[in-house]
């Protein structure tokens, strides 16, 4: 049981989002995990693509990013179409 | 000026806009692009290559939402569905504009030896979401990465991780499969990795 191979880098950084998401069998989920245990790459792997949907979310979305008003020309064009 | 989206949400709520909506009263119309337009406006901005594409997006988008005032459920928030029209009409104008050919994503993919390995190995870095949001430069760069991405992928990493829509949701907008949906998301989430990996990793 302890010589079984351990699955390639390909397959963890493959399958991450179903990884991520809880998608995998219990069993697959044991051979990622056993990967990750030894395998420091793959681990800064998963944690930057977990930093990078953080990252794109918070830059585009975050409450606390200050809303410009619209240019009042955009809002007249948009008026003078509608009447 | 600016103002946060809770006001604006207020800003909307307390009346009877909607009946007023329904009823072909101008002012209630103007009220709504007025006080909606500065949210929408960013929501298009994220979707369009440039700011004119998203200001005729905006433009399109409540000329749709005027027409098809009476189809509103008043169930529903009125600053939600006009959200989903705005996304709408993005999709709509950048079908039609699609670039001719689109850059290959393969380059941005992680590479790998014949033995499975990562060719370079990951490191970890030294940014967090959290960070990046207290530096500007660094969310101009976030943001920068996004719209470099193929529009193929890039539209689906918009509407799954940022508008926060469901897989199905996706597939059904853009006509595509569940599975075609999570392929791209899980490409295009890879490549904005990739291209964001060397500023993460040299500013401490």
């Amino acid at each position: 049981m302890a010589d079984r191979p351990y699955l390639p880098c390909t397959e963890i950084i493959g399958f991450l989002a179903e990884y991520l998401d809880g998608e995998l069998s219990p069993e697959r989920k044991f051979e990622f995990d056993r990967h990750l245990a030894v395998c420091p790459s793959c681990v800064a792997y998963l944690e930057t693509y977990q930093e990078t949907i953080r990252m794109a979310r918070t830059t585009t979305n975050a409450p606390q990013l200050p809303i410009e008003d619209a240019p009042e020309d955009l809002i007249r064009a948009i008026l003078s179409v509608i009447n | 000026m600016f103002m946060d989206t809770t006001s604006r949400q207020e800003s909307i709520g307390g009346d009877n806009l909607v009946a007023r909506l329904r009823s072909g009263d101008g002012g209630a119309f103007e009220t709504l692009v007025r006080t909606q337009s500065p949210v929408l406006l960013r929501v298009a901005r994220r979707f369009m290559h440039s700011e004119e594409d998203a200001r005729d997006a905006l433009q399109d988008a409540f000329v749709s939402a005027y027409k098809s005032i009476r189809s509103f459920e008043e169930t529903a928030q009125i600053s939600t569905w006009l959200h989903r029209i705005v996304v709408n009409a993005c999709l709509m104008k950048l079908r039609t504009q699609r670039r001719h050919p689109e850059e290959d994503i393969e380059k941005y993919l992680p590479k790998f030896l014949e033995d499975g390995h990562q060719v370079e190995s990951s490191v970890p870095w030294c940014e967090t979401a959290e960070t990046v949001l207290q530096r500007t430069e660094l969310c101009g760069l976030v943001r920068r990465c996004i719209e470099q991405l193929p529009d193929t992928y890039r539209i689906v990493l918009l509407l799954r991780d940022i508008e926060e829509l469901s897989t199905e949701e996706v597939a059904k907008m853009l006509g595509v499969t569940s599975n075609a949906v999570k392929i791209r998301l899980h490409r295009g989430r890879q490549a904005l990795r990739t291209l964001l990996d060397p500023h993460m990793r040299e500013i401490a």
